[in-house]
């Protein structure tokens, strides 16, 4: 069962339809996703990442082919299904925080465990859990306005891992932080992974991102066109390359964000990526 | 999850401090309305027992038939034995027997020629008896506005408004023009006693109070009555028990040969002259108050409800994207939104009974609407808080919240959650 595929499309195919023509956000997409996975989805805008992440995350569900998560037909789940697997084995890491402004961290992080009716004192120990993984268990009482956009985006992960889910799927999530709060997100994500096999999979534009995967999915036009697992030798040198980049970058300007540079090509992903994909 | 509920209402204002007002000012409004209505109600009860129909009423057969009339040729005769037996079989109810009269009042001058005259509309009660309950119920007393109370056989009272267009004062003359019992003319002289207003329009317009046997001897009504009235001892009118009680009564005065038109027949206050159905109306009509509260107060809860929705969109996305059902999300926005209606029920209960309780006591004066009605209602309309009262507002502060919060929640199926990761971008 531990290597069972965790997550597994087959022919995936996402079809929008636009008025006359038909515009094919995903093209036959098959891939597997195993337990602990720290994965990416990289790819120029429009490429069909947010697409893939949505049917992994039964939001949405595929035109054709088959997205099965967790052994579950994401196609064939009705409305309560998709959301009673989400409730339970999926968490959700957006761009914007998106936590709830009149509530504090605390009970942000706790909402996930009321829906799944948890005891108050399973509650309390969880969040707690929870908010030390993110380093945020001072800040338990604080309300969301008090908090740093990259405190935010951690009470957010607590909010995604309170629940010990199987899979977290973050979106762009270090889109609105500076580079240090990237990094101190990331290797937050990267420790859940590696200490409780949490599998994530990232959609990203964000070298920074992209240089603490272990697996890298290139997509173009709902194309997958690489996938290559990034050794962990490389790892390091490429995490410190970025750090330091970041590092000169947030001296002159603290405020930039990271996306504004990453605007290259579809064969700029790959530049650092030398070995071949899986396939 | 009721919990987490309260503390999103009690820390974020803007969700719920419109639709609290929303609900504190519609069912303040209700409550208030709803007390004033019960409060008119039980004034025109009360004032049509005292000075018309009695809690029940025993007449003629014949005399019932054509009431509105008065015709006094079809009065019920042999009243004594009828008090005797009914005071025996209804110990708990005060009997007290009425003539209603119309006429002329003529006022001479000193050679006798007519001064002035006026129709009026009499009232015939045991004024002298000493067991006669008719200055309490009438309040008599408290109606006297210039001279005295009778005193003797022969004295009358008028109402200050007759005695001012006849200009008459107390202890002048006043020649009453009747019709007898048997349909022959009656002509009486009565000395003014005083002038009376009692505050209720109808009574006042032109009435003439007078002792019931100067009257019986007036229109040879030898131990007649046009009615009997029945009051209950607290003056509390029980509207089954008095039911009971004439069915009862005509059940018994039925076997003794059915065409006998002069047979009594005990009526109840709610079947004579139509105020069964005005009191029917009232209550449609404070069903109607609430109801066009309960849909006025629903639309602008659903358009809150809406509002609600879009500045909660973010907060939706996320929910549903957690993996809340949208049942769940639906129920917990309707949950959430009648707990701010409970509270807003509670304060506009409380304001809405504290503002009727202050006209409870204080009283509004309508006699300028009451000019020319004939109901019996006192001039100075009162409000009146009953148990009712504090709980009639839960209908529509709870059912608006819940139709609006139904109706504005919809929007949450409509959702998709294939977008919702874009839309949290
Ligand atoms: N709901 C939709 N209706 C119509 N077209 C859509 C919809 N969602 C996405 N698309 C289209 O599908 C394609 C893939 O979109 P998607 O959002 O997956 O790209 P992406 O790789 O996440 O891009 P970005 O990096 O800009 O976030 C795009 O061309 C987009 O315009
Ligand atoms: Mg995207």
């Amino acid at each position: 069962m531990e290597n069972a595929a965790l997550i597994q499309t087959k022919d995936l195919v996402k079809i929008y339809p636009m008025g006359s023509h038909e515009l094919v956000a995903l093209n036959n997409v098959n891939l597997d996703f195993k337990k602990g996975e720290f994965a990416g989805l990289v790819g120029p805008s429009g490429s069909g990442k947010t697409t893939l992440l949505n049917i992994v995350g039964s939001l949405d569900s595929p035109t054709r082919g088959s997205a099965i998560v967790m052994g579950k037909k994401v196609e064939e789940l009705s409305h309560k299904q998709a959301a009673r697997l989400r409730n339970s084995h999926i968490g959700f890491i957006f761009q914007t925080f998106n936590l709830l402004p009149v509530y504090t961290v605390f009970e942000n992080v706790e909402f996930p465990l009321l829906l799944l009716g948890f005891s108050p004192a399973e509650r309390k120990r969880l969040v707690m859990e929870a908010l030390d993984w993110v380093r945020l268990a001072d800040r338990a009482r604080s309300r969301p306005a008090q908090l740093s956009g990259g405190e935010s985006q951690r009470v957010a992960i607590a909010r995604a891992i309170v629940k010990k889910p199987a899979i977290i799927l973050a979106d762009e999530p270090t889109a609105n932080l500076d580079a240090e709060n990237s990094h101190n997100v990331l290797q937050i994500m990267e420790e859940l992974n590696q200490e409780t096999g949490t599998t994530f999979i990232f959609a990203t534009h964000d070298e920074k991102v992209i240089s603490y995967l272990r697996r890298k999915i290139t997509l173009i036009d709902g194309r997958v066109v690489r996938d290559e697992v990034m050794t962990p030798e490389r790892q390091p040198e490429a995490k410190a390359q970025a750090q330091a980049q970041a590092q000169a970058q947030a001296k002159p300007s603290p405020g930039r964000t990271e996306q504004a540079e990453e605007t290259g090509g579809p064969g700029g992903t790959g530049t650092r990526g030398g070995s071949g994909g899986r396939r | 999850m009721i919990k987490f509920l309260l503390k999103g209402i009690l820390r974020d204002r803007s969700r719920s401090l419109f639709p609290f007002l929303t609900v504190t000012i519609g069912v303040m409004l209700t409550v208030f309305l709803y007390c004033y209505i019960k409060g008119a109600e039980s004034n025109f009860i009360e004032s049509s027992a005292r000075f018309s129909t009695g809690h029940v009423k025993i007449m003629s057969r014949a005399y019932a038939a054509e009431a509105d009339q008065i015709p006094n040729d079809l009065a019920y005769v042999g009243v004594e034995s009828l008090l005797l037996e009914l005071r025996q079989e209804f110990p708990d109810m005060v009997w007290t027997p009425r003539i209603r009269f119309g006429g002329l009042l003529d006022i001479p001058d000193e050679a006798g020629e007519t001064r002035s005259q006026g129709t009026v509309a009499g009232l015939a009660v045991d004024l002298f008896g000493s067991d006669s309950p008719e200055r309490l119920i009438i309040n008599i007393e408290k109606a006297v506005v210039s001279g005295h109370l009778p005193r003797k056989q022969g004295e009358i009272l008028i109402s200050a408004d007759l005695a001012t267009t006849l200009d008459v004062r107390p202890g002048d003359t006043a020649t009453l023009i009747g019709s007898t019992m048997h349909g022959s003319m009656a002509i009486t002289n009565f000395t003014v006693a005083g002038t009376i207003r009692f505050g209720v329009t109808a009574m006042d317009r032109g009435a003439v109070l007078a002792d019931i046997h100067d009257i019986q001897e007036a229109l040879d009504m030898e131990d007649a009555a046009g009615e009997i009235l029945g009051f209950y001892r607290g003056f509390i009118y029980k509207d089954k028990d008095a039911e009971d009680m004439a069915s009862r009564f005509n059940a018994r005065h039925h076997g003794q040969g059915e065409s006998d038109e002069f047979l009594p027949v005990m009526v109840t206050l709610k079947n004579q002259s139509g105020l069964a159905d005005l009191l029917a109306m009232m209550g449609m009509f404070s069903s109607v108050v609430v109801l066009i509260f309960v849909a006025a107060m629903s639309i602008v809860l659903w358009n809150a409800g809406l509002m609600g929705s879009l500045r909660r969109y973010g907060e939706i996305g996320v929910r549903l994207a957690m993996g809340e059902d949208k049942g769940h999300l639906y129920r917990s926005l309707i949950a959430e939104s009648m707990l701010i209606a409970v509270f807003g029920t509670i304060a506009g209960t409380t304001v809405g009974v504290a503002i009727a309780y202050y006209i409870q006591v204080h009283g509004i004066d309508i006699s300028s609407f009451m000019k020319s009605s004939s109901l019996m209602v006192t001039d100075v309309l009162r409000a009146q808080v009953t148990p009712v009262s504090f709980v009639i507002g839960f209908l529509p502060g709870l059912g608006a919240t819940f139709i609006g919060t139904s109706i504005s929640g919809i929007g949450i199926y409509r959702r998709k959650t294939s977008t919702l990761m874009k839309e949290l971008e």
